[in-house]
């Protein structure tokens, strides 16, 4: 098959995404912790005025909890199902040790 | 005609120091995936498809954000105020369908022929005349598309927040910028994952408190039957041929126009899209992109119709010359009746993460383009890859800044989308033409899909530029325009690119392996990762399954 076949094939074997890229729902998880509990915390300080506004609901209450049990299941999943340990120190070409 | 994205006076939010912080640790996160991403970044195949090596849930969640962009958001919950239940067109029949197709039938000569992008197909199945065009008329819209949503941004931000214009077009453009440069498209397709759930977690708060204050769905149906009458809460109702209707469009115009052709040139062919399946790290996760996007494609609408739906009720003049509200209002105005502080902000966060992500997945997919397809390919050819990554990255500064200046000609039509799918129908709908004759036409000759190109987009500008705009055709609304020119675009190219084929050469046999349907490419027989054969990562169950679902959803506004 064609030059580019051989091209990308070639660019694949060198390529460094797949030994150190960092997992994202570390990130997520994290981000969604932070913002449920900042979240649920306001709903806890839920004025007379802002339950007014929000129809009678706790909204800040509400989205803050499910902002923090997504946040978790982030974390809870990436602590069950980790990436293959990537070992970025000890390879010189940058491809993960299978 | 008013110009869109001009948000009410008034529509000033009351943020408060809370909201601000939450808006600002997201700016923080943004830019630390970007240069924790930096790292991953060695070949110039890392920086623009992310070594092909991310897994099928991140890649899917980034193709659904990707399309999530607040042009979008905004977009829709205009329509659902404007036109009502019909809205649900544009995602059932207007995306699911493409996005299964590409799944199940065009990802296999997409990643099996390992092209690093859109055009870099047209290149091995036609020839470098249609490559060029393409790329050039790609990296085109895409800077122009950007610019539609920095500008937005811009008219957003300065009425919601009160930051003057140029405050919101350079904060956002740098960060778009920063991460994009640093991090290439890994650090693109973590920030539409990120922006996905934090999109949502601005829009479902609004729904339900908009449902709640409108008294429940039952009461939102009854005030809009009442003062919009029924066919406003059906999906189908009053779009028979000759029916007027507010959509300006019958059914056979929406299932052709908008649900065949403008959605599969949109789905399957746009390489903002596509890129985020190309840098899957398997065919099999390549295959399961769109499709596990597809999931939450269906549901989202209501997140989008809902309060477009509620502004109508609590707006009954919005987008008329009674009220100084506009369709695009619809969510702003929400935000500003309903939330309070804490969720105020992660709503403003989610609106201002869409803009960017809106804008970073064309940023993105044009410095791709410009970097392997034309410069690379025509230009600079055969320096070491490392130049690549470097030009790359040059690029990208270069079409962040165009964008910028692009930005301004969004500001002559009444609705956003209409103004996309405009551009869409003139770019992508030719795009698809060739592409479905391509791959299921082995005749079809090399020559053949550059003048299929070019017949296509012609006859959808004269459509709609001629036709329609000077009034020789009565079509009732831009909308209607759209989806009849993308039809006439789709026919004009097919049959340009049938008469090109009787008269040219067709591509050698030998170089269409993979290409074309009924053929395979060599090395693409590898064996399934562990774990993929399991039932729930079955492609052809995952698209079926979506297209089932999207018809349920259809059955309660159908009758």
């Amino acid at each position: 098959m064609s030059e580019l076949h051989r091209e990308v094939s070639d660019l694949e074997t060198k390529s460094a995404t797949a030994a150190r890229l960092f997992d994202i729902r570390r990130i997520i998880g994290g981000l969604f912790v932070i913002y449920g509990v900042i979240v649920t915390i306001a709903g806890f300080f839920a004025s007379d005025e802002d339950l007014k506004k929000a129809q009678d609901v706790n909204i800040n209450l509400w989205t803050g909890l499910a902002m923090l049990v997504l946040g978790l299941f982030f974390l809870v999943w990436l602590k069950l199902r980790p990436l293959a340990a990537p070992e970025p120190e000890h390879t010189g070409d940058g491809r993960a040790a299978e | 005609m008013q110009s869109p994205t001009y948000l009410a006076e008034g529509l000033r939010l009351p943020t408060n120091a809370l909201d601000y912080t939450i808006l600002a640790i997201y700016f923080v996160v943004v830019l630390g995936i970007g240069f924790a991403a930096r790292r991953s970044v060695k070949t110039s195949l890392d920086f623009f498809l992310s070594g092909r090596s991310l897994p099928a849930w991140v890649t899917g969640l980034a193709f659904v954000a990707a399309n999530l962009g607040a042009t979008e958001i905004l977009g829709m919950a205009a329509t659902g105020a404007q036109y009502g239940v019909a809205v649900v067109h544009w995602y059932w029949i207007g995306a699911i369908p493409a996005m299964v197709f590409l799944g199940l039938v065009m990802m296999p000569f997409y990643y099996g022929s390992k092209v690093r992008s859109v055009p870099e197909f047209l290149l091995q199945r036609f020839d470098r005349s249609a490559h060029l065009l393409s790329s050039i008329l790609f990296a085109f819209a895409a800077v122009l598309i950007a610019g539609v949503n920095l500008y937005a941004l811009a008219i957003v931000v300065e009425a919601l927040l009160g930051w003057p214009q140029w405050v919101a077009i350079v904060v956002a453009g740098f960060f778009v910028l920063a991460y994009i440069t640093v991090g290439g498209l890994s650090s693109a397709i973590y920030n539409e994952v990120l922006q996905f759930f934090v999109i949502l977690a601005a829009l479902i708060p609004i729904s339900v408190l908009g449902l709640k204050k409108v008294g429940g769905w039952d009461g939102l149906t009854d005030s809009l039957t009442e003062s919009h009458g029924d066919n406003f809460l059906s999906a189908w109702g009053g779009t028979g041929i000759g029916d007027p209707n507010p959509l300006g469009a019958n059914w056979l115009t929406i299932v052709l126009g908008l649900g065949f052709v403008l959605s599969f040139g949109y789905w399957t062919t746009n390489f903002a899209e596509v890129q985020r399946a190309l840098s899957a790290k398997n065919l099999s996760a390549a295959q399961r992109t769109p499709l596990i996007a597809a999931f939450p494609k269906i549901f989202i609408v209501f997140a989008v119709m809902i309060p477009g739906l509620v502004a109508a009720v609590l707006v009954p003049k919005i987008g008329t010359a009674g009220s100084d509200l506009q369709y695009n209002d619809a969510i702003p105005y929400l935000m500003q009746e309903l939330l309070p502080n804490g969720v105020l902000g992660i709503a403003v966060t989610g609106l201002l993460a869409a803009f960017m992500a809106g804008m970073a997945a064309n940023v993105s997919s044009f410095n791709t383009v410009f970097t392997t397809d034309i410069w690379q390919r025509y230009v600079v050819k055969d320096r070491e890859d490392d130049y690549y990554v470097k030009f790359g990255r040059l690029i990208t500064a270069i079409g962040v800044l165009a964008s910028i200046g692009t930005a301004f000609i969004a500001s002559s039509f009444s609705n956003i989308m209409s103004y996309l799918q405009t551009l869409f129908s003139f770019f992508n709908v030719p795009m698809f033409v060739v592409f479905i004759i391509g791959m299921f036409w082995k005749r079809a000759s090399m020559k053949s899909g550059v003048w299929g190109l070019v017949a296509g987009t012609a006859a959808a500008m004269v459509n709609y530029f001629w036709i329609y705009k000077q009034g020789i055709i009565d079509i009732p609304s831009d909308q209607g325009a759209n989806f009849v020119s993308a039809i006439v675009g789709f026919v004009a190219g097919a049959v340009v690119m049938v008469a090109v084929t009787l008269f040219t050469a067709p591509k050698p046999e030998a170089e269409l392996a993979g290409l074309v349907y009924g053929t395979r490419s060599p090395g693409l027989e590898e064996p399934p990762a562990t774990g993929d054969d399991a039932w729930y990562r079955k492609p052809a169950l995952l698209g079926w399954g979506a297209i089932v679902l999207a018809v349920i959803c259809y059955l309660p506004y159908s009758f």
